[in-house]
C-alpha cells in the first residue's frame, strides 16, 4: 500500500513534469504565434494586440498554469488553423484512436497468451517449429505495411470491408468495430508475436525449476504442471508487459489510422504537425504522454499486487 | 539452443549480406536511372525489363526499391552512429564515475525510455521541421539514453575487475583506461543493441516518411516510397509490396543476427 | 515381494554421453530405511530419479529394470507412472528454497498430491492437509496454511516439502540430501521427523545423502556408490565397523572424528 501510494505521488509529479516540458517546448521553439496568425496582416502593433488579447504577454509559468487547469477541466485553448477551439477540433477523434488501441490491445491478449501457453505445451511440435521459424518476420513487418496488405487482401481483393469507408460509432457501433478490425489486427499481430514469445519462453525456462520437478514427482502431467504450477510465474512480467505494450500500441495506432483513413488522434497530430497548429499537437501529445505514464504507472502497481512475495514482504 | 541462436545468426548474416550488397551496387549502378520517368511504361507489372514493374510514372521500382533502401539504410545507420558515439562518452563517463550526474542521467534516461519512440521524434519534428536532416537527429538524440545506459552498466561492472585495476597499476589515466582498455571489451554486449537500434530506426524512419513528416521528395525512402504506393494499391500492388518487402528484409536480417547474438527482442 | 526391485540399471545423459549410472541392481522391502552414499556426481541422485519416473525421457537413455509393486516405471505408460507418483512414491528434494512453488499458498501444496489422487472433498483435503502439518512438527497449521513460502524458514519450508510427500502416506519416500541446506540443530530434527513418519506409517525411505553420518542416524541399511556402481552394502553398523571397499573407508574416514563417535 505504502509502495502504491509512492508510486502514485511519482505520477503526478511525472504528469505535471511532463506537461511543463510539453508546454515549454511549444511556447519557446516555434517562434511567435501572432506571425501566423495574422499572416499578411501583420504589423507589430496589431502583434503587441493579438500577444495582450492572447495573454502572452504574462509570465510564461502563469500562461502554463492556465493551460493546464484548462486542459484538465476540458477547456484547451484555440486552433491556430481551424478556427475553433482545440477540444471542438478533437471531439470524436479521441473515441475512435481509444477504440482502436483498446482492440488492438485486447487482440494482442486474446492472440498471444492462449497461443503461448499452447506453444509452450508442445514444445517441439509442428505449431511450435513454425512459429519459431516464422516468429521474426512476424516481429519485422511495420503495422502500417501489414496494413497495407490487409487493405489490399481483405478490403480490394476479398471486399470484406470497404477501405476509407469508416462509420462513426454513432450512426453504427456494429459497423464502427467491423472496420477498426483489421487496423486493429494490423497494430496486434506484430505486438502478439513478441508477447507469444515471451511467454512461451518464460514458460519454458520455468519448467526447468526446482518446484516444477516437485510438482512432476505428486504425479502432475505436464499440462497439469503449466497449468497449476508454471502459468502463474511465467504471467507475471508478460502482465508488465502487456500493459506497457499499450502505449506502444497508441503510438502505432498514430501511423496505422493514416493508412485506414480512420479520423482518429493520429491523423489530426500528423495534419496538425504539417500546418504547424501547435495548441492541437501540444494536446495530443501531453494526452498520449499522459496515457503512456499512466499505462506504466498502472504496470508497476499491478506487478506490486500480484506477486505475493512482494505484496506481503 | 546454441544450434538454434547459430541458426538465427547465419541466416540473419545471409540474409544482412544480401542486402548489403544490393544496397552498395546500388549506389554505383542500377537498372534504370531511379527518377527518370517512362510515360510508355507506366504502371507495368513485374517483367522481364522491370523486375518489379513500374510506377504511376513509369519508374522502374526495383531501382527506386534499391535507392530507397540505400537512403533508409543511411538514415537508420546514421542515427544509431549519433545515438552510439553520445551515449558511449555520456554513458562511459557516468559508469566510469557515477555519481549525482550519473543519477540525473539514469533518471532522465527512465523518463524518456518509456515514452514510444516515434511519438518522440513526431515531438521534435513538430519542433525543428521536417525534412532528412532532422530526422536523423531527433532519432540519434532519441535513440542516446538507451545506448547510454547499455554503456552505463557495462562500465560500471567492468571497472572493479582484475585487468582494468591492473591498467591502473601501470600508470593508465582514467581517460586511457575507460577508452582503451573498458570500451573495447564491452563491444560485445553492444553488438546485439546496435542491431535492435538500427531496427528500430528503420521502422522510425519509414513510419515517418510514411506519414509525411520524415524524408520529403524528391529523396526517396522505403517509408515514402510506402506512401506513394498506398494510392496505387489496387492498379500496381506490386509496387507497396516489393517495398515492404524491402522493409522487412532489412529489419529481419538485423533481428536475426541480434537474436543470433544473444540479445532478442527487448534487450535494447 | 519387494517394495522396489531394481535391476542392472544404466542411464546415459545425450547432451554429455556420459554413463552416470552403470548397472545398478537395488532391492528395497517395505518398510526398509535403505541409505544411498556416494560423492557428488556418484549416480546416486540420478538412480533416485529413474525410480521417481523423474528422468525425462528425452534427455537420457535408461536401460534395465526399475520395478515398483512388480510394474517397471522405465517402461509403463505414463498414466500408470503418474498413479505411482506421490501415492506409491513421494519425493522430497535437497533445495527447500526451491522446492516449493513460490506463487502458491503452502496449504494448497501440501494438499495438492490429494487433489490429484484421491476422490476427497475440499474440506476433507484441508483437514488432512493440516494433519500433515502438525505432524511435521509446523507452527500454527492454521496460519501456515494460509502462508507463501517466502515467509517460512528453510527448515519450515523442508517441513512443509516432507508434509506435501506424507500427506497421502506413500509407500516409499525418497529424499534426495534432504538436510544438506539445512543448519546442524534443524538437520536432526528433520531426520528425527523422517524416521517417526517412517516408523508411524511403515514408509519405506531411500535416503540420498554424501554424509556417512547423515545415513547412520537414519538408515538401518546402507549401499555406497562410486562411480555408477554399487560398490558396498549392507547393515549400516556393520558396514561403519567393517568396511569391506577401499572407497567405502576412505568415505568414513572422512567423517569427521567428533561426528564419527556421536
Amino acid at each position: 500500500m505504502r509502495y502504491v501510494l509512492k508510486k502514485t505521488g511519482v505520477l503526478v509529479v511525472t504528469l505535471l513534469l511532463i506537461s511543463l516540458l510539453a508546454f515549454l517546448a511549444f511556447q519557446i521553439v516555434p517562434g511567435d504565434p501572432t506571425t501566423k496568425l495574422l499572416g499578411n496582416d501583420y504589423t507589430p502593433e496589431r502583434a503587441a494586440a493579438l500577444r495582450h488579447a492572447m495573454g502572452l504577454d504574462r509570465n510564461v509559468l502563469v500562461r502554463y498554469w492556465d493551460w493546464l487547469t484548462g486542459f484538465v477541466t476540458g477547456d484547451m485553448g484555440d486552433s491556430y488553423s481551424y478556427g475553433m477551439s482545440v477540444e471542438k477540433v478533437m471531439e470524436g477523434k479521441g473515441a475512435v484512436t481509444a477504440g482502436l488501441s483498446l482492440m488492438a490491445w485486447l487482440l494482442v491478449i486474446a492472440i498471444s497468451i492462449p497461443l503461448g501457453i499452447t506453444l509452450a505445451r508442445w514444445q517441439g511440435g509442428r505449431l511450435d517449429r513454425v512459429f519459431v521459424a516464422m516468429n521474426q518476420v512476424f516481429m519485422a513487418i511495420p503495422p502500417f505495411f501489414l496494413g497495407m496488405l490487409f487493405t489490399y487482401v481483405f478490403g480490394l481483393v476479398l471486399k470484406l470491408f470497404v477501405p476509407g469507408g469508416f462509420v462513426s460509432w454513432r450512426e453504427s457501433f456494429w459497423g464502427f468495430l467491423g472496420y477498426l478490425i483489421f487496423p486493429a489486427l494490423a497494430i496486434a499481430i506484430p505486438k502478439a508475436a513478441m508477447v507469444t514469445k515471451l511467454l512461451r519462453s518464460n514458460i519454458l525456462n520455468e519448467m526447468d525449476r526446482d518446484y516444477v520437478r516437485t510438482a512432476y514427482s505428486r504425479g502432475n502431467s505436464r499440462w497439469g504442471v503449466i497449468r497449476g504450477h508454471v502459468l502463474r510465474n511465467a504471467i507475471l512480467p508478460v502482465v508488465t508487459f502487456v500493459a506497457m505494450t499499450l502505449a506502444d500500441i497508441v503510438a502505432g495506432s498514430i501511423i496505422v489510422e493514416q493508412v485506414f483513413a480512420l479520423p482518429g488522434l493520429g491523423r489530426l497530430l500528423i495534419a496538425s504537425i504539417g500546418n504547424r497548429d501547435y495548441p492541437v499537437v501540444q494536446c495530443i501529445v501531453v494526452i498520449i504522454a499522459f496515457i503512456v505514464v499512466f499505462m506504466n504507472y498502472l504496470a508497476d502497481v499491478i506487478t506490486q499486487t500480484i506477486d505475493p512475495r512482494i505484496r506481503l514482504g | 539452443m546454441k544450434l538454434r541462436h547459430n541458426k538465427n545468426f547465419t541466416a540473419g548474416a545471409v540474409i544482412t549480406a544480401f542486402m548489403l550488397a544490393v544496397i552498395l551496387v546500388g549506389m554505383v549502378w542500377t537498372p534504370y536511372d531511379p527518377n527518370a520517368m517512362n510515360g510508355a511504361a507506366k504502371m507495368a507489372g513485374p517483367s522481364l525489363s522491370h523486375p518489379l514493374g513500374t510506377d504511376n510514372f513509369g519508374r522502374d521500382i526495383f531501382s527506386r526499391v534499391v535507392e530507397g533502401a540505400g537512403a533508409t539504410a543511411l538514415i537508420a545507420g546514421a542515427t544509431v552512429a549519433i545515438g552510439l558515439a553520445a551515449g558511449l562518452v555520456i554513458g562511459g563517463l557516468t559508469g566510469y564515475y557515477g555519481g549525482w550526474l550519473d543519477e540525473i542521467v539514469m533518471r532522465l534516461n527512465d523518463a524518456v525510455a518509456a515514452f514510444p519512440s516515434i511519438l518522440l521524434a513526431l515531438v521534435l519534428i513538430a519542433l525543428f521541421g521536417q525534412g532528412k536532416y532532422n530526422i536523423i537527429i531527433a532519432l540519434g538524440v532519441l535513440f542516446v539514453p538507451s545506448f547510454a545506459r547499455i554503456v552505463r552498466t557495462e562500465v560500471a561492472r567492468q571497472k572493479s575487475l582484475d585487468y582494468v585495476r591492473s591498467a591502473r597499476l601501470m600508470g593508465a589515466g582514467d581517460m586511457r583506461v575507460l577508452f582503451r582498455h573498458i570500451l573495447p571489451n564491452i563491444v560485445p554486449v553492444l553488438l546485439p543493441s546496435v542491431a535492435i537500434g538500427f531496427n528500430n530506426a528503420v521502422l522510425a524512419e519509414a513510419s515517418m516518411s510514411y506519414l509525411g513528416v520524415g524524408v520529403q521528395p524528391p529523396d526517396a525512402s522505403l517509408g515514402r516510397m510506402l506512401n506513394e504506393a498506398q494510392g496505387y494499391l489496387l492498379s500496381a500492388p506490386w509496387y507497396a509490396l516489393s517495398t515492404g518487402a524491402a522493409i522487412i528484409l532489412l529489419v529481419l536480417g538485423f533481428g536475426l543476427l541480434s537474436e543470433g547474438m544473444g540479445g532478442g527482442y527487448g534487450a535494447g | 515381494m519387494a517394495l522396489v526391485e531394481i535391476r542392472d540399471l544404466r542411464v546415459r545423459f545425450h547432451s554429455t554421453g556420459k554413463e552416470a549410472v552403470r548397472g545398478v541392481d537395488m532391492t528395497i522391502e517395505p518398510g526398509q530405511r535403505l541409505g544411498l552414499v556416494g560423492e557428488s556426481g556418484s549416480g546416486k541422485t540420478v538412480t533416485a530419479m529413474a525410480l521417481s519416473g523423474l528422468l525425462q525421457r528425452g534427455s537420457a537413455a535408461l536401460s534395465g529394470q526399475v520395478l515398483f509393486q512388480g510394474r517397471d516405471v522405465l517402461t509403463c505408460p505414463r498414466e500408470e507412472l503418474r498413479a505411482i507418483q506421490g501415492p506409491g512414491i513421494g519425493v522430497v528434494f535437497q533445495e527447500p528454497m526451491t522446492s516449493l512453488n513460490p506463487l502458491i499458498r503452502v496449504g494448497c501444496q501440501v494438499e495438492e498430491v490429494l487433489r490429484l489422487h484421491t476422490d476427497l472433498t475440499a474440506d476433507q483435503r484441508r483437514e488432512r492437509a493440516l494433519e500433515a502439518m502438525v505432524q511435521v512438527g509446523l507452527p500454527e497449521p492454521e496460519v501456515t496454511y494460509e502462508k507463501y513460502p517466502h515467509q517460512l524458514s528453510g527448515g519450515q519450508r523442508q517441513r512443509a516439502v516432507i508434509a506435501s510427500a506424507m500427506v497421502i502416506h506413500p509407500k516409499l519416500l525418497i529424499c534426495d540430501e534432504p538436510t544438506t541446506a539445512l543448519d546442524v540443530t534443524v538437520q536432526i530434527q528433520i531426520l528425527r521427523l523422517l524416521k517417526s513418519i517412517s516408523v508411524r506409517y511403515g514408509v519405506a525411505i531411500l535416503l540420498i545423502s554424501h554424509d556417512l553420518s547423515v545415513v547412520r542416524r537414519l538408515c538401518e541399511s546402507v549401499a555406497v556408490m562410486y562411480r555408477g556402481r554399487i560398490v558396498e552394502r549392507g547393515n549400516t553398523e556393520d558396514v561403519f565397523a567393517s568396511p569391506q571397499d577401499d572407497y567405502t573407508r576412505r568415505l568414513i574416514a572422512a567423517i569427521p572424528t567428533r561426528k564419527r563417535h556421536e
